[in-house]
């Protein structure tokens, strides 16, 4: 099962979370900025948190073969505090750079006139960038703002397939449908979204502009909670086609759109898989042992490919044996 | 204590320290598309007359040029040649020039630090440089990717970090895993104390029953005294 993580913030986990991520067939990844769960107080800040998404985050992520993309905005939580109206001024920069895929997060969090003005420019910089658009729905009065979030949407010229929308439950699901944006769910251990309740609207709703996330963070979550979802699919009947289309080619789709998503170490890593995987069948007296020696060769073949091929590398420790 | 990893006694022969070729520090020409061509030859235009016009058209670089690698030059690659390119291009000189690459560095992604970084002994040359080019190479060498370390450690660091910032930097290389046939100025650089603080990383590692980095041994043979001082250690674990 390849596994393509549409929302996560990975910058909050630690290297046991990436060893287990792509143990569990998580390749690729997008991390959203967002808030740190208190307050900044100055842009510069931002800044510098955008630097890591940027610089830190993709370097460690491509010492456990996982592919790292983000998407760049100020977040609707932030968006009212007035100490941070200059955010809104270096976003042009940062959304110049390769690896940023999306504007994103933007959207409501209080339903007020700040976030108004910060959602409403923040679009028009994704039409100037060319760039589709990651919106974050309110915890509190989620309908009302969703349903906001999608008439604003629709004033700022974009075509709703460049929309994402996420954080969906039960009660917002079908007026996103109807508007023509993609739905995204983030599953987590007890709020927001679980497992089953996701298989049920996935089989309501058909697999058709729906992404998958964990939004895993410092907050109780779990990175491998798309797995899960990919499990839970399986067992109540969905094809390994249908949970690829979901976990994989739907936010391949989606963020492909901004033309900057570079998969190229993943595809390089899945002929050397196939070779490496077509040895151990051959060798069947020695299965199990291949096996493993197959999974440790891949990861550090995809580690290697993605830059991370420095033996000491304080992030990588030496090998993962 | 396992002695499994403890390294063979190295032979006493002066070690060739910069062994593999020296990464071509000069401006290097890239290859390009004809669409590549226009956009380098209009792009160099707009940052001649405007440096503020980098902030658009350096992140950009990979993606109008292209990233494979320039035929030829061995650890080039495409974007990063344009982007050096585009920086020649700055009508400044002296601290204003250090000034605007340091912004530029401080605001780029990895790739973008990565190539101005390498332009830094071409901007040397040709834009006066000077000191100004040191505080993001002091940045670079405060951060743990390997690559800007690297990247950090070419002839303009041999030429212009202080003898102490010099070793520390060579000390984290080996620490790191970038290897020192990649550091520039070592042959002329490396002197006793480096090979002191080499000699006591090795000990410690030791110590501590790890391995050795094989690139300490060329820095500490030249030092025959404290070569002595480790072979005993080596010596006592066997």
């Amino acid at each position: 099962m390849r596994i393509f993580d549409p929302h996560i913030h990975m910058t909050s986990r630690t290297t046991d979370d990436y060893e287990r991520m792509r143990a569990a067939g998580v390749l690729a990844v997008v991390e959203p900025a967002f808030w740190l769960g208190q307050p900044r107080t100055s842009p510069a800040s931002f800044a510098d948190y955008f630097d890591g998404l940027l610089g830190w985050e993709p370097y460690r992520a491509a010492q456990f073969g996982v592919v790292h993309h983000c998407t760049i905005a100020l977040n609707p939580k932030e968006a009212n505090d007035p100490r941070l109206q200059g955010v809104l001024d270096l976003l042009p920069r940062y959304l110049a750079k390769d690896r940023v895929v999306a504007v994103g997060e933007v959207g409501y969090d209080e339903i007020t006139p700040a976030e108004d003005e910060a959602l409403t420019r923040q679009l028009a910089l994704a039409v100037e960038h060319g760039l589709p658009v990651l919106v974050h729905t309110p915890h509190r009065d989620k309908a009302a703002g969703t349903r906001r979030t999608i008439d604003v949407v629709r004033e700022s010229g974009l075509p709703p397939e460049r929309v994402l929308i996420d954080h969906l439950n039960e009660m917002t699901v079908g007026m996103v449908a109807d508007s023509g944006c993609w739905m995204g769910f983030s599953v987590y251990p007890d709020t927001k979204m679980d497992v089953d309740r996701m298989v049920t609207i996935l089989g309501e709703h058909g697999l058709d502009r729906v992404l998958v996330n964990s939004a895993a963070d410092w907050g109780r979550s779990d990175p491998l909670k798309t797995r899960a979802v990919g499990d839970a699919m399986l067992a109540a009947g969905f094809s390994e086609a249908d949970v690829d289309t979901v976990l994989w080619a739907n936010p391949v789709a989606f963020y492909g759109q901004s033309g900057r998503l570079d998969l190229s170490s993943i595809t390089a890593e899945a002929a050397t898989s196939e070779a490496t995987t077509e040895a151990a069948t051959e060798a069947a007296t020695e299965a199990a042992t291949q096996a493993t020696t197959a999974h440790v060769t891949t990861a550090a073949t995809a580690a290697v490919a993605a830059g991370g091929d420095y033996a000491g590398n304080t992030v990588l420790r030496g090998s993962p044996a | 204590m396992t002695t499994s990893n403890v390294p063979e006694i190295p032979p006493t022969v002066l070690p060739e320290l910069n062994a593999l070729p020296e990464l071509n520090a000069l401006p290097v020409l890239p290859v390009l598309t004809d669409e590549g061509s226009r956009w380098l030859e209009a792009a160099t235009e707009r940052v001649r007359a405007d440096a503020g016009a980098l902030t658009a058209l350096f992140p950009a670089a990979g993606r109008a040029c292209g990233r494979g690698p320039v035929p030829g030059e061995p650890g080039w690659t495409v974007d990063e040649a344009v982007r050096v390119r585009l920086l020649l291009a700055l009508p400044q000189t002296g601290a204003e020039l250090g000034e605007t690459l340091f912004e530029l560095y401080a605001h780029g992604d990895a790739a973008e630090r990565l190539a101005v970084l390498r332009s830094l002994p071409a901007l040397e040359d040709g834009g006066g440089l000077g000191d100004a080019g040191l505080p993001l190479v002091r940045d670079a060498l405060r951060t743990n990717d390997a690559r800007l370390v690297q990247a950090a450690m070419g002839p303009y660091a041999a030429e212009h970090l202080s003898d102490h910032a010099y070793r520390q930097a060579v000390l984290k290389c080996v620490f790191i895993g970038v290897p020192l046939a990649a550091v520039a100025g070592l042959d002329r650089r490396s002197d006793e104390e480096l090979a002191r603080m080499m000699a006591d990383f090795a000990e410690e590692r030791l110590l501590a029953g790890r391995e050795v980095p094989p690139d300490v041994w060329p820095v500490l043979e030249r030092h025959p005294t404290l070569l002595t001082r480790i072979h005993a250690l080596i010596g006592e674990e066997r």
